[in-house]
């Protein structure tokens, strides 16, 4: 019989909060993170919303607690900080090496805070540019980072796979656990905001300029944000051996590709369909236990069709609940995953249903419409939250009480 | 359970795209630093209309994943999983050059959308009708290794009965004048297939498409085993890194003993010095070989390594210009592949016969 | 027009990478989205960004972006009528 999976420490940083004590805060009282540009500097500041983590660079140093060089990216900042609290939340931060321990980090930017600043200079003149500012580029290198600072060398491994990227590196690690190849697992993202991403998301032409509204009649694109939030996992076998308090249990998972086109998702959702299928096949777990769904919900035309549609298909008339914390946290990217699974397990722990800020039309093409208010007191059995990214790469993700 | 190749292609620097064989008749180049591969030809793979906008690492490895899916006659795999060191810089960089020189004013969306580290796995997918498990590993020197590790699991766990899996980077010169000012490279002209001669600092920059075609299931196409990889992190010296290297032969090695030892030396002084160190104790009476002077240096450069090993095993031989020290005598049953990347990352693999 | 209607031919080939494609292959009353050559909506983006930059055209809702975009023709007329009759 394959072994569970148990969560025994959740980690986040993003714009709603520098920890999870903040981001629960936030989420209570309705605050989200959306805003003008204060930290990264572009000519679309002031005309772009996006969900900034109020700190710089060398204020994130202090928080994570590592020596200040200013050599570190953003996104190794964000990363380095939101896995250390996963680590003291589980214990793990005294306990590494007693057991099997592997880290499975994922982004989509990596080091690009500092690479594009190099490139400024070097597209000038080939020796330009200064070097320290490009050899963090690469989506490894915050990995490394995040595993020297606590010292986990057993299996390092990073996953980019555009926004679905953090979902997959929780997934590989429930599976590398059961599997039987390793006894822990700290997976998650990060992402920081950058000057490639914000233009890049820009010349799709699928940002909302007035913030956005996922699953609204008149939603208009996303809003970016940057973060980075990390799960412990832990295997039964471990969790019973050493007694240690449990979260939830990772009961299911489900990877599918839409392989419809590089950035639109099929209209009918086909991939998605897939994906919440497969996790629910894998968890053993029928639609109507399904109490909430965190929904991918960028707030653009196309996702929130598409997954609206195939959420309809899977759920058919049963009156599941859905909403999309983006409009809370912004779109973390390769970080969303894992935030989105830190907050549904934040969810399942309070008993809370979170709303879908923004929201006020119900999509013309849709049945559902998600929630408007934060429900409080409810039981969360089981919450799936999905997380779906260019080149059609969807991924589910199920939670349950324990 | 067993893990068979069924399939495998490589585009290198070498003729191992058409032919599928074992350089025979290596390319010797004169390389100022760098060896770059032989470019196939895209329209015997991917139509105009698609391929119109994909960079050269996206078009070549789509063409080497087609050509081992062919390769191996399998339809579509239960999983399409690819490693990349870097992922596609010719797109970043095109995007951040029109970023700056444009000051963040009318940008083409083309390269942004075709930069992302999984554009190539989706590619793939869209292009043969894949709706199965999708993934991209970039995590350096081990992105392969990781690649295939999930493949791998995926097979034990029996929700694949054939997985898609490769290594892939590209050099470009931008990628290659930035490792270059970080001293990655020979300053001086190289005979490439000649690169242990010059002692000194510095490799030989390099760049790859590789796939295979693994099953879970024996067929008239399996022509080799792989094991699951390992991985290891910056060992504390030779004596740690041996300690992780008779474990891991000693956890996969069933039956009989390594008959070959294909490493990763790459001319580079410093770098090969643990290979020389282990030659003389762990390695010693094993039968050596190395093959980064026929594909390079790179991240995923050990996807070329497990292709050369598999050819190896299915020709029983090993070219005389991959010989260390002449080739083995007997049966070729069991080839450990062992590389590192700057003693950061260490990666193990062994392949076997079937 | 004729000889915009060439122009525009040659700078949708480069500006979409239509590598096998010469100006006499598009007709230009033809669709070029779904039907005729059979573009897709990242196409669209950089005809967007193309007729922005060369011919000073903003194209602000993507159902604007649909007239404009319709054929070669639609486009031309467009960047000849100064791009205010689509206002």
């Amino acid at each position: 019989m394959a072994v569970r999976v148990f969560v025994t420490g959740i980690g986040i940083i993003s714009s709603i909060g520098f920890n999870c004590e903040e981001t629960e805060d936030s989420l209570k009282s309705g605050k989200t993170g959306i805003g003008t540009m204060k930290n990264l500097v572009s000519v679309h500041s002031g005309e772009i919303p996006v969900a900034e983590v109020p700190a710089s660079n060398e204020e994130l140093e202090d928080l994570a607690r590592i020596r200040k060089t200013g050599y570190s990216s953003r996104t190794t900042l964000l990363g380095i900080i939101a896995a250390g609290e996963a680590l003291r939340c589980s214990g793990l931060d005294e306990d590494i090496g007693s057991f099997r321990t592997g880290l499975i980090s994922a982004t989509t930017v990596g080091g690009m805070d500092r690479s594009e600043k190099f490139f400024k200079s070097y597209i000038q003149h080939k020796s330009g540019g200064r070097l320290r500012y490009i050899v963090t580029h690469d989506c490894g290198d915050s990995t490394a980072a995040i595993a020297d600072t606590f010292g986990i060398r057993d299996h390092v491994s990073t996953i980019s796979t555009a926004c679905s990227s953090s979902a997959n590196a929780i997934l590989t690690g429930a599976r590398l656990i059961k599997g039987g190849l390793l006894d822990r697992v700290i997976a998650g993202g990060t992402d920081a905001l950058s000057l490639f991403t914000l233009n890049g998301f820009n010349s799709l032409m699928i940002l909302d300029k007035k913030g956005c509204r996922p699953f609204d009649e008149d939603r208009n694109g996303l809003t970016l944000g940057e973060g980075s939030a990390f799960i412990v996992m832990e295997s039964e076998t471990v969790t019973a051996r050493i007694g240690k308090k449990l979260l939830c249990e990772v009961s299911g998972y489900g990877n599918a590709c839409d392989a419809y086109h590089q950035t639109a998702s099929s209209p009918e959702g086909g991939g998605a369909y897939l994906s919440m299928k497969q996790a629910l096949h894998c968890s053993g777990l029928t639609p109507d236990m399904i109490d909430y769904i965190n929904a991918h919900g960028t707030g653009t035309k196309n996702n929130d069709l598409s997954e609206g549609r195939a959420i309809e298909r899977l759920f058919g008339y049963l009156p599941v609940k859905f909403s999309s914390t983006k409009a809370f946290t912004g779109h973390t990217l390769g970080a969303a995953g894992a935030v989105e699974a830190v907050l549904g397990i934040m969810a399942i722990r309070n008993g809370w249903i979170y709303p879908n800020p923004g929201f006020a039309r119900q999509m013309s093409e849709l049945r559902i419409t998600p929630e408007k208010k934060l429900i409080r007191n409810t039981r969360i059995r089981n919450l799936m939250s999905n997380s779906f990214g260019f080149g059609g790469n969807n991924t589910s993700l199920i939670f349950s009480e324990c | 359970m067993k893990i068979f190749i069924n399939g495998q292609s490589a585009i290198s620097p070498q003729e191992t795209f058409t032919g599928n064989s074992l350089p025979d008749n290596p390319v010797n180049y004169s390389a100022n630093g760098f060896i770059k591969c032989i470019e196939p030809s895209v329209r015997e793979y991917i139509d105009p209309m698609t391929a119109r906008r994909m960079s050269r690492i996206i078009r070549f490895g789509v063409c080497s994943a087609i050509q081992c899916l062919r390769n191996a006659d399998a339809g579509n795999p239960g999983a399409i999983i690819t490693g990349t060191g870097l992922g596609c810089l010719d797109d970043t960089e095109k995007f951040l050059r029109t970023m700056h020189n444009n000051e963040e004013k009318l940008l083409n969306p083309t390269p942004f959308i075709q930069s992302t580290h999984n554009t190539l796995s989706s590619a793939i997918a869209i292009i043969i009708g894949c709706n199965s498990y999708n993934s991209t590993y970039v995590h350096r020197g081990g992105s392969f290794e990781n690649a295939l590790t999930d493949a791998i699991l995926l097979l034990r766990e029996n929700s694949a009965e054939n997985v898609l899996v490769g290594g892939v980077d590209e050099l470009t010169d931008t990628s290659f004048n930035i490792t270059s000012r970080l001293g990655f490279w020979k300053r001086e002209p190289v005979e490439s297939l000649r690169l242990l001669d010059y002692k000194g600092r510095g490799s030989l920059a390099g760049e790859g498409m590789t796939f295979f075609l693994l099953s879970n299931v024996k067929n008239e196409r399996s022509f080799a085993v792989t094991e699951m990889p390992e991985l290891f992190h910056k060992p504390a010296d030779a004596a740690a890194s041996e300690e992780k290297i008779r474990s891991f032969i000693s956890r996969t090695c069933q039956e009989g003993s390594i008959d070959l030892v294909l490493m990763g030396l790459n001319g580079d002084i410093s770098n090969d010095e643990i290979y020389h160190n282990l030659s003389g104790r762990l390695f010693s009476g094993i039968p050596r070989a190395y093959y980064k002077h026929l594909c390079g240096e790179y991240d995923t450069s050990s996807a070329f390594a497990m292709f050369i090993a598999a050819e190896i095993i299915r020709n029983q031989t090993v070219p005389r210009v991959m010989q260390l020290d002449g080739g083995p005598a007997g049966k070729i049953r069991n080839v450990l592949i062992y590389n590192h990347q700057r003693n950061n990352i260490h990666s193990l693999m062994l392949l076997s016969g079937c | 027009m004729e000889k915009l209607v060439q122009t525009l031919k040659e700078e949708i080939i480069e500006a979409l990478n239509l590598v096998e494609m010469v100006p006499e292959d598009i007709n230009e009353e033809a669709p070029l989205f779904v039907d005729g050559l059979g573009l897709d909506s990242i196409d669209a983006l950089e005809l967007t960004v193309l007729l922005e930059k060369k011919y000073g055209i903003k194209i602000k809702t993507a159902e604007e972006g649909k007239k404009i975009l319709y054929s070669v023709k639609s486009m031309a007329d467009c960047i000849i009528a100064g791009g205010k009759a689509w206002d």
